[in-house]
């Protein structure tokens, strides 16, 4: 029963159909005798409004819509890992074998390979009762990966009838069927569908408590992001919004990475595609594309697409995450969907709200930071979806409506500088700007998992930096000869901190990613030298005469100069902080 | 057979409305003819049933609801191409203006272009040289880059720009390889004139395609134009595999055209009244930058804009920032104390720079002595705004050495002489000499070792 209309009117993406064939809302149809990919977002008597993922360059009035009576869906199964898709799930590399270099219209692939044959292990046997998210079978998705297949989550409860034997079968072949409690029966294949916009059950959501680990200091110790957090990262451009999930992608301990190029360039897609082939992954010895997918939506791809990449996004993270993984999702950048979803709205002629944006940009995204979390799947594993979003505020300026929206649904915000990045300190996040609201959860992990001070010296190291701006302005005004001699070491130190602490070279091999030992050992060395100093200080020395000695140089360059695998060095940064007490009171006594 | 229309029902500044068409596709390219003989091109942009609403490049003079024809051609706007594109001059609409006739097309190709798809690029690795300190020192920049020019009227971004194509060794593997596709869009006549007159001189004009469309030719035009020299280049860097070499330039005109249409369509306006989807239209023509996998081709791109009043934060510089793989900011101060070229280093950057340089490229210390001259000549701003306060006199001596490398910075670094043409191994030793005039333990970005390898104090 396919039901099919006829265009009437064609405005960008939009298309307008006069007859309503009973479309539903966010129903994927085919459009045209090259069967482009839109949905329903409009209905209205007399006219459906569809916007269509692909350019409209071509249509005419009186085309076909031939609707599938389905809503917009990703296909959820192995395969989806060490891939790169487009914002509707199409595989460009099986674009490009089908079309070339350039991405063409109305290309029709599937979404995971339905020739290969996976290594399936059953975990179900027939009589078994099964509910929705039980793990009926696994599978080596990559070396790194188990891919674990589950019930669909809408059979509440039913009874295995059949289940295949061990074997390689493809992601279409039915390995199990259920009879539901009414008698019908069902057949469950490797491949499943979900609807993009509609989240993922599960039983319950767990408050934060465990860090999501970066290996990056100005996150993890400064600002930490819990697992199934959610945090923004904004920035003006070129103060590295791209570089910071970069990091984040590579190095996290996240089980899964779903990284999404949403709206953003073509050449860092290609990057992230090249560098995550090459990098191994320290924790399983895999590649880094292991455990990743890819959606890649580049700025010049169709806009209605992009709008949809975030959904496909999350909804392929919830899937992992049923399996029992950690998985951390990276939007890059949700400005770009916002600016989607105006220029939409625009063209839908509603009613703008503030900058344009349409009225309903705070509770889409709100919906879509809701979708992060730490879970008791159906199953009854623990998993969790963490967000970090990046934001492009206009001008660089965060009092716009996507940043200051976004605020409101993240726990985290990780604020990047201008100043910082055109003095090259990078990762440029600003300690003043940015917060986190995960520190209070997170301090019982720290104190069991660190060590019982870690969080003491993070709050002390944040005064230090807090005391220093606000001696910043009188430096400003009258220089700093003039401080007495306690907040020149106030200074001095702050200065340790911030390029010896909070500055991370992503591009040098020992500090791209940096355990939290090193973090601690690290900020316990500097808070020892600042002791030391401070009663040095007190007895009269002055900072100038402790300056000579190299020390803070000394210390500073601990983050290139400690290998991650030496940690005992530091024992030496101990005694060379204590001769240098000794010297100097030696020399001044 | 196609289907000639008679009259129109309505004219909107560049925009007409025709009734009753049949079998019209969206994006089709569509032919005026009026009763006096005169010859128009539209497009289709909005399409109801049997009511298109076209844009008409040439603007909508002379055209009335009676005397118009219309027919459509049934095809969407194309540009033939052939290798003999090459040394001519054609207009806003890609016909030629040189008088040597009509293009005898190989090809013909859709000016609108498709995305490349990420899996089919290539990443951009290979360094450029331009033979300014500022550039290849800072902001590197990289074959298959897009890194546009920020600058403001008066300042000199067409010399730079001019510069950069005659020194740039962009063809250094063999001359036949590299051609440059210049389009211009609303443009003065005399700058237009620069750039013809510069290619001339320099001995490039044979390898060289021109797009005008001048501040004086219709503004519709104006969408088109980058369209086609970007349709231009795409086919001599991927179906003929050269270095194309894109300057684009001014992209603030392509906007303003872009806003005029905009509001004639009567659609609901975003920022400063550009419409919402300036940013999914800007990316379309930077992202036809790039290198595909398994060709010899490239396409970098230079689009210059000219900010509004200077303001780095205006819509039309702030998207661009967000798409193009860095920029070179142009400074007014900086050219009123005489230093050419006049680029403020700190909002500048190169997205691509730090794999295209280092051992194996360029040379190993040059990405420590590329941060330490950011951080360095960053706190210089600190110290001069401390000196404005206090006087220099009362600055501690280690403010005043920054206020000599500061100085130094300007004047020898980014400063050079017109038609100086400096390699990387000279930039980077006048680099070394900058950063000896500050004491050692103020270098914080740099590798101990390389500190050790390099590093000698002059300054006192």
């Amino acid at each position: 029963m396919s039901r099919t209309a006829s265009i009437y009117g064609i405005n960008g993406p939009l298309i307008y159909l006069k007859t309503d064939p009973g479309f539903k809302i966010s129903e994927m149809v085919y459009v045209g005798a090259e069967r482009l990919v839109g949905e329903v977002i409009g209905l209205k008597r007399g006219m459906t409004t569809i916007q269509v993922f692909e350019e409209t360059t071509g249509l005419r009035p009186g085309d076909i819509v031939e609707g599938t009576g389905a809503a917009i869906s990703v296909t959820l199964g192995p395969g989806i890992l060490h891939n790169i898709f487009d914002g509707i799930q199409r595989p460009l590399a099986e674009i490009a074998k089908n079309a070339g270099k350039y991405i063409t219209r109305g290309v029709s692939v599937d979404s995971l390979d339905t020739e290969k044959k996976w290594d399936v292990t059953m975990k179900v046997r027939v009589g078994d009762v099964v509910h929705g998210g039980t793990i009926i079978a696994e599978t080596p998705e990559t070396p790194a990966i188990m891919h674990r297949s589950m019930i669909p989550p809408h059979i509440q409860t039913a009874t295995v009838v059949s289940a295949a034997p061990d074997g390689a079968y493809t992601v279409l072949e039915p390995i199990v069927t259920v009879e539901l409690p009414d008698g019908k029966r069902e057949e469950i294949a490797l491949a499943q569908k979900w609807p993009i916009r509609v989240p993922r059950p599960t039983s319950k959501r767990y408050p934060a408590g465990k860090p999501l680990i970066t290996g990056q200091r100005v996150l993890d110790t400064m600002f930490p992001l819990a697992k199934g957090g959610t945090a923004a990262v904004p920035g003006g451009f070129g103060t590295g919004k791209t570089m910071t999930q970069h990091s984040i992608a590579k190095w996290s301990d996240a089980d899964i990475i779903i990284y999404i190029g949403c709206g953003e360039r073509g050449n860092e897609m290609t990057q992230v595609l090249d560098d995550f082939s090459k990098l191994v992954d320290p924790k399983s010895g895999a590649l880094m594309m292991d455990r990743t997918a890819l959606i890649a939506n580049t700025s010049n791809m169709p806009v209605a697409a992009r709008e949809a990449s975030l959904y496909s996004g999350v909804t392929l993270a919830e899937y992992y995450r049923d399996m029992g993984y950690d998985v951390a999702i990276m939007a890059d950048s949700t400005s770009r969907w916002a600016e989607a979803l105006r220029e939409l709205s625009g063209r839908l002629e509603e009613m703008p709200a503030e900058e344009g944006f349409p009225a309903y940009l705070a509770s889409r995204l709100s919906t879509f930071y809701e979708r992060a979390g730490m879970m008791l799947n159906l199953n009854g594993t623990e998993g969790s979806v963490s967000i970090i979003g990046a934001v492009s505020p206009q001008g660089g300026d965060f009092s716009e409506p996507v940043t200051q929206n976004t605020k409101r649904f993240v726990r985290c915000f990780w604020g990047l500088d201008k100043s910082l990045a055109y003095s090259r300190h990078f990762p440029a996040i600003h300690w003043l700007t940015s917060y986190s609201e995960y520190t209070d959860d997170l301090t019982a992990w720290y104190r069991q998992n660190v060590s019982p001070k870690f969080m003491e010296y993070r709050n002390q190291f944040m005064t230090i930096l807090n005391q220093e701006s606000s001696l910043m302005e009188i430096v400003k005004l009258i220089g700093s000869d003039v401080l007495p001699d306690d907040q020149k070491l106030t200074l001095e130190i702050a200065r340790v901190i911030r390029l010896g602490f909070l500055q991370q070279n992503a591009f040098h091999p020992e500090d791209t990613c940096v355990p939290l030992e090193k973090q601690f050992l690290m900020m316990d060395t500097i808070i020892y030298l600042y002791e030391k100093c401070r009663t040095l200080v007190n007895m009269g020395m002055p900072v100038s005469v402790l300056r000579q000695q190299k020390i803070f140089e000394r210390v500073i360059a601990i983050r290139y100069d400690v290998p991650n695998k030496d940690l005992n060095l530091f024992e030496e940064y101990k005694k060379e902080i204590d001769a240098f007490y000794e010297h100097v009171l030696e020399i001044n006594g | 057979m196609a289907i000639e229309y008679l009259g129109l029902s309505e004219i909107n500044g560049p925009l007409v409305v025709l009734e009753g068409v049949k079998n019209a596709a969206n994006e089709e390219i569509v032919e005026f003819l009026m009763d006096d003989g005169t010859q128009k091109i539209g497009r289709i942009i909005e399409l109801y049933e049997d009511k298109a609403v076209i844009q008409v490049f040439e603007g909508t003079d002379n055209m009335s609801l009676y005397n118009t024809h219309t027919r459509l051609t049934g095809h969407p706007m194309e540009l033939g191409l052939s290798p003999e594109i090459l040394g001519r001059t054609f207009n806003g609409i890609g016909q030629p203006i040189d008088g040597l006739g009509d293009i005898n097309p190989e090809m013909k190709v859709n000016i609108n272009g498709l995305p490349l798809n990420p899996v089919s690029r290539e990443y951009p690795r290979n360094y450029i040289n331009t033979g300014f300190s500022a550039i290849d020192g800072l902001t590197t920049l990289i074959r298959g880059q897009k890194l546009p020019i920020f600058s403001g009227n008066g300042l000199p971004h067409d010399k730079l720009a001019a510069q950069i194509v005659r020194q740039a060794s962009l063809g250094a593997a063999g001359e036949d390889n590299f051609a440059i596709v210049f389009a211009a869009m609303g443009v003065k006549y005399d700058v237009a004139e620069f750039f013809r007159r510069e290619f001339e001189e320099s001995g490039a004009s044979e390898h060289v395609v021109m797009f005008l469309n001048l501040a004086n030719d219709p503004v519709v035009e104006r969408l088109l134009t980058p369209k086609l020299a970007l349709t231009a280049a795409e086919y001599l860097a991927f179906e003929k595999g050269m270095n194309i070499l894109v300057i684009l330039t001014d992209i603030t005109s392509f906007c303003e055209a872009m806003r005029e249409v905009s509001s004639s369509k009567g659609e609901i306006p975003s920022r400063k009244g550009y419409p919402g989807y300036l940013y999914s239209e800007l990316a379309t023509l930077y992202e036809r930058a790039g290198i595909v996998a398994g060709g010899t081709g490239s396409v970098t791109q230079i689009p210059i804009l000219t900010m509004p009043n200077d303001d780095i934060t205006h819509p039309i510089p702030d998207l661009t920032g967000y798409i193009t793989e860095g920029q070179i900011v142009l400074e007014r101060s900086l050219h009123g104390q005489g230093v050419y070229p006049p680029i403020n280093v700190l909002p500048s950057l190169s997205r691509l720079m730090k794999d295209g340089i280092g051992e194996g490229f360029t040379r190993e210390d040059h990405q420590d002595v590329a941060n330490q001259l950011f951080s360095c000549y960053a706190k210089v701003g600190d110290a001069r705004a401390l000196a404005s306060v206090i006087g220099e006199d009362e600055l501690s001596p280690s403010d005043k050495r920054y206020l000599a490398f500061g100085r130094a910075f300007e004047a020898e670094f980014v400063g050079q002489k017109e038609s100086e043409n400096r390699d990387i191994m000279e930039t980077l030793e006048k680099g070394w000499n900058l950063l000896g005039l500050l004491p050692r333990e103020e270098l914080d970005r740099i590798n101990t070792k390389i500190l050790d390898k390099y590093y000698k104090e002059t300054g006192r």
